[in-house]
């Protein structure tokens, strides 16, 4: 998003909650079977986190500067999370698991299939996307609008409709994240701060203008944190992926895997 | 000059066929489960008083105060509530809201019924402030004589949630444990409204205790069982009544099952009068309460046997004097469910239960008699 359309989204961690709860209200308020209601959830996320949040708020808002827009999402995420408080609750809900949540021993190490399954869902995604980007016309027209919008609109490619494009695979990325994710967070108003944050870091360690520096991030945040957790102290295991953050900043700012953009001023 | 008073007390008279009681506790943020089940449990009883006439003819007037489980919050929710002049306050739930707001409440000398559990909450030198379930000093010696006797575990992995609730509970389960020779094997503090504990039970597994003992809020405990299954880590696992709580279950889902632990109060109890209580809340909420939705509805009850058939009216000193030492039995007042004494600091004491989680449900192994019997 950040490539083709300079968008920074501050609710990303809430387009992540939010569909688990389409889902439920499918499952839940209108009795349909679970893979029934993940599609309309689905469809629910692409209309609304990506074409309805593309036009009704990144559109106007998006001509007043990159600043606006972070606040508004910012006021996004607050809004998104107290509208599901107010109307499904403050509790958890558990959501069902794709797969089921037995383990398998592997030289006398124990691996959750759901863990293997979600890192290969991951793979599989993230390898689609950059076939995408990369290997297909539209792809690549993406690519080029995000490198300089107004050479690409000269080039006859139509810029609007691959910022679109962008805002849907996003609401669609949302989709399976919260999909995989909320098996084992529980579903709940307030998931979208932690998983935000963490997103957020993630994409900065690792190059905020590239999709494998995002998933590189994550990974490396991931482990590091748990690696804290277990022998440092979970009590610093916050601490720990931000004094990363600070030292990435610091010393490399467009990230592990970034590319530095320069501009003419 | 009769016709005057007449028509003044006609005129004004909501705040005369009024008592004002209020709930400030847990509505939303972490501790929303249960401060919910509590509210829940408060407005079940005011409405069922109120259906049959009021407590001393006059309608319970309730206002409920949201703390959102934030300590500067729950100050300033107190205060409004206080503002009110209620008659008695119920919450909040959670042990450091109750620390916080507990001069406040001291100061105004209302009563009040509060959910926390933290062992400490009943030596801050409150005289209006009653329990509404054990605290921790009370329930802790009995998990640990279960561990000890029935389990027969010789070290444990302790995991804790960082708050004034489970710090308590750690400390007294500490005390309990060295007193009884069982090994401490892992310490494992966490966060509260941690999401991720993979790391944690990684350390329960290396620990290679004899039992786990899970001692946090409910939806921790839950994220705890799902993450202790996903990692083939086995038990026993042993917690006290938020381990147990139908939250808890409802949540962890097939995780729950195998769990053990002392519970102080339960809507599985074999008891006639709690399981139609149970069925009465699930008709009115449309979900089944754990010990909390318990806690508040028997709260209300006690107020109500206290006003009515110990004082005859509204004083809240006197309300506070009585309590202390006070015992109510079903028979006196069906709404207490089961016979409940508070002590001369406002440590309550009734029977309790060991209870286990199978098939998704919590089933009553054995019933333990009251301290004080």
């Amino acid at each position: 998003m950040w490539q083709t359309s300079q968008t920074i989204n501050f609710a990303q961690g809430e387009f992540v909650m939010l569909p688990a709860f389409f889902i439920l209200i499918g499952t839940g308020t209108f009795g349909l079977p679970f893979w029934l209601a993940a599609i309309l959830g689905g469809v629910a996320t692409l209309v609304l986190l990506g074409l309805a949040f593309k036009k009704m708020m990144v559109d106007p808002m998006i001509r007043h500067g990159v600043l606006p827009l972070v606040v508004a999402t910012i006021g996004l995420a607050i809004l998104m999370k107290e509208a599901v408080r107010e109307f499904y609750g403050a509790d958890a809900w558990p959501f069902p698991a794709l797969w089921a949540t037995t383990d398998v021993t592997v030289f006398g190490a124990v691996f959750a299939i759901q863990s293997l399954l979600i890192l290969a869902v991951c793979i599989v995604v993230v390898g689609a996307l950059q076939f995408f980007l990369a290997g297909t016309l539209t792809g690549r027209c993406m690519q080029a609008t995000a490198q300089n919008p107004a050479v690409a609109r000269l080039l006859g490619i139509r810029v609007e409709r691959m910022i679109l494009y962008t805002f849907l695979i996003n609401g669609a990325l949302v989709w399976i994240a919260a999909l995989l994710v909320t098996p084992i967070y529980l579903a709940k108003f307030s998931n979208g701060e932690i998983l935000g944050l963490y997103a957020f870091i993630a994409a900065i360690i690792g190059g905020f203008n590239q999709v494998r520096g995002a998933v590189l991030g994550g990974l490396l945040l991931g482990v590091i944190d748990n690696f804290c957790a277990v022998y440092i102290s979970s009590s610093y295991r916050m601490a720990i992926p931000l004094l990363i953050l600070i030292v990435v900043i610091l010393v490399r700012p467009q990230g592990l895997l970034g590319r530095v953009e320069e501009r003419t001023v | 000059m009769r016709l005057l008073i007449a028509a003044l007390l006609l005129i004004s008279g909501s705040a005369f066929g009024q008592i004002k009681v209020a709930y400030v506790g847990e509505i939303s943020g972490q501790l929303a489960p249960s401060g919910g089940n509590f509210r829940d449990g408060v407005i079940l009883a005011v409405e069922e008083i109120n259906a049959r006439g009021g407590m001393l003819k006059q309608k319970l007037d309730l206002t409920l105060y949201d703390t959102q489980t934030n300590p500067g919050v729950a100050r300033a929710q107190m205060q409004k509530a206080l503002d009110s002049e209620p008659y008695v306050i119920f919450g909040p739930v959670l042990s450091g809201n109750v620390k916080v707001t507990l001069e406040l409440v001291k100061q105004a000398e209302v009563p009040q019924f509060i959910g926390g559990e933290a062992a400490d909450l009943v030596t801050l030198g409150n005289p209006y402030m009653f329990r509404t379930s054990f605290g921790q000093q009370i329930g802790m010696p009995k998990i640990a004589n279960y561990i000890r006797d029935e389990i027969k575990a010789k070290s444990i992995a302790l995991i804790w949630v960082n708050n004034d609730f489970g710090k308590a509970g750690r400390d007294q389960l500490l005390r309990v444990l060295k007193e009884r020779n069982i090994r401490l094997a892992a310490d494992v503090s966490t966060e509260p409204g941690q999401v991720d504990f993979a790391a944690d039970v990684v350390k329960l597994k290396s620990a290679n205790a004899d039992a786990v003992f899970v001692y946090s809020n409910e939806e921790e405990c839950a994220r705890i069982m799902r993450e202790a299954r996903k990692q083939g880590l086995k038990g026993p696992f042993v917690g006290d009544t938020t381990l147990l709580s139908q939250k808890t279950i409802e949540l962890a889902a097939e995780a729950a099952n195998g769990v053990v632990g002392h519970v102080g109060l339960t809507v599985d109890a074999p008891i006639p009068e709690v399981k139609a209580f149970g069925e009465r809340f699930q008709k009115r909420f449309k979900y089944k309460p754990d010990h909390n939705g318990l806690k508040g509805y028997t709260a209300v009850y006690a107020m109500k046997y206290v006003t009515e058939k110990k004082l005859g009216k509204l004083d809240r000193k006197a309300f506070a004097k009585t309590m202390h030492g006070l015992t109510i039995s079903p028979k006196e007042e069906p709404g207490i469910l089961m016979e409940t004494s508070w002590n001369e600091v406002g440590e309550i004491d009734r029977i309790s239960f060991l209870a286990e989680v199978a098939n998704g449900q919590q089933r009553i192994a054995k019933v333990l008699p009251k301290l004080g019997k």
